[in-house]
């Protein structure tokens, strides 16, 4: 078990910048979530710190030990870093046992024991291990694939995007698998995801990755609550963001006075701004003269909850996620109430904002 | 690599430029080479046409219709590959003397090489996915239009690759046209290299042959275009319901059965009745022993060379695209279009003229076994090195294994079916090769294939049996494993 401090690290492909300066610390035993859009250079970052490629400057220590950096590089297999890819990657010519003692040295290969231990500890039944990768489901394999990769007991594992080939059902599941072994071993774990529900519900701290460049590292409570800028907070989870116009301590916009929090360190001045709410703040009631009026125009209906698009009197279109019961169906007009305070934002922020509407 | 496999076309090339236009015109527009022409140009088309209709006919009924015990026939339509087109040939040529005529060699070369266009378009319509069908019946198809609108133009490529395959193995047929009488190019440059030893005939000869290999390749290119048949969505296509055929289940079950009986049982009859009663059956078990002997250790060696070349060209295609592994790889190809009788005669020149001392040694035989049938080696490696990604290699490093142990550990255990089935494709076929044999053995090296090429042409039908009863039972294992994956080994 060790820390993973990654410093400074660059890396290009030909002329193109991936990884422009990444910092990231991830402490000893903890589950850290690498999360970002597509090509944003998370796996880049991956393979870097597994010792696949090599970056063009920066450094990668494992606790004290720099196996990247400073003119030295550290070959992959004496890094002691686990791996585990998006398809599983099992050896196709071994079985589940000879895959997960592959890494262990020449003498407890052949010890059964181990084995067994392992398919226990991710959640699977020892009798698979003289079955062959191609007999297992996704999500066994991925499971396999963690067996292997803790089997040695690295440093350090890395998991990149091991859930995003599994269907919704066997994701669930799987997760819930990977996360108590990961835990059980004590394992200090890196999970690649561009899944944001996954990377707030696995991991103790959530890298945010975008451009190739860190832009927020926090738990994801604080990483939803309080995101960093509007983007990071449109990522992160269904977002309401409205225009606001800041002054005696509130922030006045389409849905009336709203009590607010500064998102940064930085004070936003008083005077044009935007905050974020997240649907799940939006109340609905009667229509009431003496708060904000909206119609609704269509309802998403999911079972334990429900999204309500609603159209405000200045044409704006927001969401609102409520549980329960009690629908209004669209074309009924409703008052709108907000739980809790907003977020605010200066107003400069780079560009307008997409906010998704609703299908249809 | 790419420079052995260039060499006969090289070759080719230099020695059309040394004797100059002149020359050329001399030895090229004659009559002669009209009527060879003439010859050769509609006995492909007349046998491409009836290896399509048959192959797809027949790869229609297996895979689409309900007729009875498909796999069965299936292992039959693939079984005429078992019997070498020279030993079929002597196989009818025997029973009926009078077939040496245009309509005898069609029919004899449709029943040798129709495989070839079954095998593909067999694995196409497997690989077609039954929901467009479904779709296409569901707009309102009758299976007819279905299967000319929807099922047809995406066999297109398999069609096309199962012709081409069906002419260039007919270019560079030699036994089976030769032992029905039937002049062609490859006969041709034979006799003229028979009976003048090099002459600048036989070489000019083989250059119009090349020539229409070549035209044939580019063709084939152009035909197939760009254009690829994607599938949306991920996983193995669900199997489809096969159309019913009532009351034409008789009719086409006769078909089948005529197909097979003549391109099976009538070899195998003949066979047989030359084996049990021909007066000329002195059997010398001693030389039987002897050449069979010969012949396996050849195509050992052969299997081993030409497998020893192919992987580091497999490797680079996969690993390291780019062009000059393109380049690399294509060239291996275009230098097994060409006929053997072309490559024989290329290695045959120049081994008398640049090293004489390898001149009808057994080295060279191994070359032109190397350049005739690498494209069969590389097929399968390459195959298996695109089964092996690089991942493997990148898990079983951060697992702590060294670069030697990963090779041992994880490389060479996936890579070995791909090259024990190339290996194997290529023995197989070593085993079967006459043309090239018959011209570059060394003087006393007999093998099965030339063994029973002198005795059945000096009429001894009876003594030439046993040799082909052997070719035929060491060909069947490489006919199961077509059968099994119809990709493997046909790219010649």
């Amino acid at each position: 078990m060790s820390s993973l401090t990654v410093k400074d690290l660059t890396k290009a492909f030909a002329a193109t910048p991936v990884l422009t300066g990444v910092d990231l610390h991830v402490p000893t035993g903890s589950f850290t979530a690498l999360l970002g859009p597509s090509g944003c250079g998370k796996t880049t970052l991956l393979r870097l710190i597994a010792g696949f490629d090599d970056p063009d400057s920066g450094t990668v220590a494992l606790g004290d030990r720099v196996v990247t950096g400073a003119g030295r590089s550290v070959a992959a297999r004496r890094r002691g870093i686990g791996f585990v890819p998006q398809e599983g990657g099992l050896f196709p010519h071994l079985t589940v046992a000879g895959n997960i003692s592959f890494g262990l040295p020449r003498r407890q290969r052949r010890d059964g024991g181990r084995v067994r231990e392992l398919l226990v500890l991710v959640g699977l039944d020892a009798d698979l291990a003289d079955r062959s990768p191609h007999q297992l489901s996704g999500g066994q394999q991925q499971r396999v694939a963690l067996a292997r990769a803790l089997a040695p007991e690295p440093s350090l594992v890395l998991l990149d995007e091991p859930f995003s080939s599994l269907d919704a059902a066997l994701r669930e599941e799987t997760r819930v698998a990977v996360s108590r072994a990961l835990v059980a071993s004590g394992a200090t774990a890196v999970l690649v995801t561009h899944d944001q529900a996954e990377a707030l519900s696995m991991a103790d701290q959530v890298a945010v990755l975008r451009g190739g460049r860190l832009v927020q590292l926090t738990d994801p409570r604080t990483l939803y609550r309080k995101p960093g800028d509007l983007d990071v907070a449109t990522f992160v989870g269904e977002a309401v963001v409205l225009d606001a116009d800041i002054r005696g301590g509130l922030a006045h916009c389409a849905l009336g006075a709203l009590r607010y929090e500064h998102a940064s360190g930085d004070a936003v001045p008083d005077g044009r701004a935007r905050v974020l709410l997240r649907p799940e703040q939006l109340r609905l009631s009667a229509p009431d003269p003496s708060s904000p009026v909206a119609r609704v125009r269509s309802v998403d209906f999911y079972g334990h909850d429900s999204r309500v698009w609603l159209e405000l009197a200045d044409g704006a279109m927001v969401s609102a996620r409520l549980d329960g019961g009690e629908l209004p169906t669209a074309g009924d007009d409703v008052s709108i109430s907000v739980r809790g305070t907003a977020l605010a934002f200066p107003a400069a922020q780079d560009g307008p904002l997409q906010v998704p509407a609703p299908l249809g | 690599m790419a420079a052995l496999a260039l060499l006969p076309l090289g070759y080719i090339a230099w020695y059309t430029l040394d004797i100059g236009w002149a020359g050329v015109r001399e030895l090229v527009f004659r009559p002669r080479v009209g009527y060879l022409l003439w010859n050769t140009a509609r006995l492909v088309v007349g046998t491409v046409v009836c290896c399509a209709v048959l192959g797809v006919g027949a790869a229609w009924l297996v895979e689409r219709s309900s007729v009875p015990v498909r796999r069965i026939w299936h292992v039959l339509l693939v079984a005429p590959l078992a019997v070498p087109a020279f030993v079929n040939s002597y196989a009818w040529i025997s029973l009926l003397p009078g077939l040496d005529t245009y309509t005898g060699a069609l029919l004899v070369v449709t029943l040798s090489y129709f495989p070839f266009v079954y095998l593909p378009v067999a694995a196409a319509f497997r690989g077609l996915d039954p929901a467009l069908e479904e779709t296409a019946h569901g707009l309102g198809l009758s299976s007819w239009a279905v299967f000319l609108r929807v099922q047809l133009p995406q066999l297109r490529v398999a069609l096309l690759g199962g012709s081409l395959l069906v002419a260039l193995h007919l270019l560079g047929e030699f036994g089976a046209l030769q032992m029905l009488r039937y002049p062609t190019f490859t006969t041709a440059i034979y006799d003229q290299y028979r009976a003048t030893f090099n002459g600048p005939g036989a070489t000019m000869l083989a250059g119009v042959l090349v020539l229409i290999c070549l035209v044939l390749l580019l063709a084939e290119l152009r035909l197939r275009g760009r254009r690829g048949y994607a599938r949306t969505g991920r996983g193995a296509a669900r199997p489809g319901r096969p159309v019913m055929l009532g009351a034409l289940t008789v009719p086409a079950l006769l078909a089948l059965a005529v197909l097979i009986g003549l391109a099976v049982l009538v070899p195998l009859g003949s066979l047989g009745y030359w084996m049990a009663s021909g007066a000329s059956t002195a059997l010398d078990w001693g030389v039987l022993a002897t050449t069979t002997g010969t012949t396996l250790a050849l195509a050992a060696a052969a299997a081993a060379v030409t497998t020893a070349m192919a992987l580091p060209t497999g490797w680079l295609a996969v690993r390291a695209r780019g062009r000059i592994a393109t380049f690399l790889e294509r060239s291996t190809y275009l230098g097994s279009a060409v006929p053997g009788i072309v490559v024989a005669l290329a290695l045959v020149t120049l081994s008398v003229r640049v090293t004489p001392w390898l001149y009808q040694t057994v080295p060279v035989l191994l070359a032109a076994y190397a350049i005739l049938f690498l494209p069969r080696a590389i097929v399968t490696v390459r195959a298996a090195v695109e089964q092996s990604t690089p991942l493997y290699d990148d898990v079983a490093a951060s697992l702590g294994s060294s670069a030697p142990d990963r090779l041992r550990r994880i490389t060479l255990p996936l890579l070995a079916p791909g090259i024990g089935a190339g290996a194997a494709l290529v023995f197989l076929a070593v085993v079967t090769e006459l043309t090239a044999t018959l011209l570059l053995a060394p003087t006393g090296t007999t093998t099965l294939a030339t063994a029973f090429w002198s005795a059945s042409s000096a009429l001894e039908y009876g003594a030439a049996a046993p040799y082909a009863v052997i070719m035929v039972l060491l060909s069947a294992p490489a006919t199961v494993l077509l059968s099994h994956d119809a990709r493997r080994g046909l790219t010649t």
